[in-house]
């Protein structure tokens, strides 16, 4: 049997929602990363499910696209922790609160 | 066959996907990810996207999980511990949430498509070489402008990661 | 048998004897890498063991695998015991797109001697090729022991850069054959009876030096130099481990040459001879007639591509010991400043070519 692209986008979905359940849960730094690095995951697949689906190309160009993008957004962000470690020796959220009120 | 396949690595990207936002250790975190990413690539791979799946591996987990160990050794990150000060509530109604989200998100999914049929794959849809001539006819703009992007990425964490004084250490100096 | 399961036998063929290919290139190279190191510094190199010192390599595998299996205290041990074996998946898993032979008639039906004939076939080989490094990263965490950590960022650091180089070289093979199937490379440089490293000589010289770093291999291995780091990476593993790494380096050698005899030497052609009709003479001789022409054309083909490979082993030996180690910033500055924007040039260079027409 094929499996029905309905179960991939259900599985897709739950992985949004654990990513998501990850980036608000947790106070290191790099994990909230990889969370998101998760949901970008969850939307890739439901992107490519979709693709399948509907028997066009595009979503599988787009996912592309997002590849990159989250390329670009993963070393744009790990070299903004570094510098926030360097200043402040710490990578917990909780603790980076100087503009906060 | 389709669906022990399909169950395998579906039920091995959420189980490692668990592991990820739930292992204290950022590195175990990590190498969790790598289980993850591989899993959802084999699910590219059988949905019909081989070049994709390929791409999932090659720079997701050839290079930006990679880029995730390298500073996570980097600045010595060490375990989590176990709760923020306000930690508790924010946690509960984090994962409330999360439960409502999966609630709303797989509701509309099963609506749109509950009985969809889709056709086997047919040599046509997998092929490189219309996925090529799209990427390089219709979507050429976004394809420049990926270029550019990744440019601007570079530049920006070479200057992110750069000590103050403008010196760039070479890895293992930056404990100095 | 049906035509699916004639497929399948061949595949699984071509799987075995990649594997044995594979897992005998180990032994062989300790024994080409002692001798001929010995030889280069004129001195006589492992003889006491069996004639020549042929079963030196036996020996070896013996010592490994009594040697005691230590853990050192405070390491993680899970990712500790776990780096050696990410170290055989690149070595396990990339030569799976390499073409072994021409596509032959077995029982009617034609089988294809590659065992994965993906479309994106050269891009899953590096894609497999860059899960190589998470064992050097995973080894130099989970020791415990500084001089394993700074191995392993500084080899790591080491096989990015350079990936970079290595595949913009192969996109330049790449770009007049018109896809990324290897199998076709090899029919384009055998239609065109002329190799692709001349040609592609500049991205020729760039994969070299590429696939030397990629690999570790003096002189850029100074992640591992006795002299500078202990032993790198795998400072604190020791027997059947350390047997592991050790193994993982020389497959991944032998893949990167196989890659680089399938890309710019004509993979398993030879020059002017149709290896079809060898295949044929030989089912027409007495003993070995049993075994039909075609498949003794697969095995030739393989045996021509082996060969190949043992020369570029051969010449990997040969640079070890010839030139000084490169220090690490040296080596950076190689592999960013020089070899990337030659293989930009490169690169550039064909695209022209192939749209003259003249490629």
């Amino acid at each position: 049997m094929i499996v029905p692209a309905t179960w991939y986008m259900l599985l897709a979905a739950g992985l949004f929602v654990i990513g998501t359940i990850g980036a608000l849960t947790r106070r290191n730094g790099i994990s909230i990363f990889l969370s998101i690095e998760l949901m970008l995951n969850a939307v890739n697949l439901l992107l490519i499910a979709y693709s399948r689906q509907l028997g066009d190309l595009t979503g599988q160009v787009i996912v592309f696209f997002v590849l990159a993008v989250a390329a670009a957004e993963a070393a744009v962000g790990l070299a903004l922790f570094i510098a926030i470690f360097r200043h402040g020796h710490t990578i917990d959220v909780n603790r980076m609160n100087l503009m906060r009120w | 066959m389709e669906l022990f396949v399909f169950s395998l690595f579906a039920l091995g990207a959420l189980v490692s996907a668990l592991a990820v936002v739930s292992h204290r250790n950022p590195v175990y975190a990590t190498m969790s990810l790598v289980v993850t990413l591989v899993c959802v690539a084999a699910l590219f791979l059988m949905l019909g996207a081989p070049f994709i799946a390929t791409l999932q591996v090659l720079i997701y987990t050839g290079a930006i999980v990679v880029l995730f160990l390298f500073v996570i050794m980097l600045l010595n990150i060490q375990r989590e511990e176990h709760s923020a000060p306000s930690g508790g509530a924010q946690r509960w109604a984090a994962i409330l949430m999360g439960f409502v989200l999966a609630g709303l998100l797989f509701g509309l999914f099963w609506r749109a498509h509950a009985g969809a049929e889709i056709q086997p794959l047919t040599e046509d849809q997998v092929s490189l070489t219309r996925l090529a001539r799209l990427l390089f006819t219709e979507y050429m703009l976004p394809f420049q402008a990926i270029g550019l992007l990744l440019l601007a990425a570079v530049v920006a964490a070479t200057v992110l990661a750069r000590r103050p004084d403008g010196r760039i250490t070479a890895p293992g100096e930056e404990s100095k | 048998m049906s035509p699916q399961q004639i497929q399948t036998v061949g595949m699984v063929a071509t799987l075995a004897v990649w594997v044995v290919f594979m897992l005998q290139v180990t032994p062989i190279m300790v024994w080409i890498e002692r001798r001929g190191a010995a030889m280069m510094q004129d001195r006589p190199g492992p003889n006491r063991v069996g004639p020549l010192g042929l079963f030196q390599s036996l020996a070896d595998a013996l010592k490994f695998m009594f040697k005691e299996s230590i853990v050192p205290e405070g390491a993680d041990k899970p990712l500790f015991l776990m780096a050696p074996l990410l170290a055989l998946i690149p070595a396990l898993t990339t030569y799976t797109v390499i073409p072994l032979g021409p596509a032959i008639q077995v029982a009617g039906q034609r089988i294809g001697l590659t065992v994965v004939p993906a479309d994106t076939g050269v891009l899953l080989l590096l894609a497999l090729s860059s899960l190589g490094i998470y064992s050097l990263i995973i080894a130099g965490y989970s020791s415990n022991s500084k001089y394993s950590l700074f191995g392993a960022l500084r080899a790591s650091a080491q096989m990015i850069s350079y990936e970079l180089a290595l595949t913009l070289a192969v996109v330049a093979v790449l770009l007049p054959v018109g896809s990324l199937r290897l199998d076709e490379v090899v029919t384009y440089q055998q239609t065109r009876h002329l190799w692709n490293c001349v040609p592609q000589a500049l991205g020729l010289f760039v994969f070299i030096i590429a696939s030397f770093a990629e690999t570790n291999r003096a002189p850029f291995d100074l992640p591992e130099a006795e002299s500078e780091l202990v032993a790198g990476y795998h400072t604190e593993y020791g027997g059947m481990k350390f047997a592991l790494f050790f193994m993982g380096e020389y497959m991944a050698m032998a893949a990167l040459s196989a890659l680089a005899a399938t890309l710019y030497f004509g993979g398993w052609t030879v020059p002017g001879v149709d290896l079809f009709k060898v295949g044929d003479w030989i089912a027409t001789l007495p003993l070995l007639g049993k075994v039909p022409g075609p498949i003794w054309t697969g095995l030739i083909a393989a045996l021509v591509l082996f060969t190949k490979v043992f020369i570029a082993l051969l010449f990997f030996v040969w640079v070890r010991w010839s030139f000084p180690r490169y220090r690490f910033d040296q080596l950076l500055r190689l592999g960013w400043k020089v070899l990337l924007p030659l293989s930009i040039v490169n690169l550039l260079l064909i695209a022209v070519l192939t749209l003259k027409g003249v490629l």
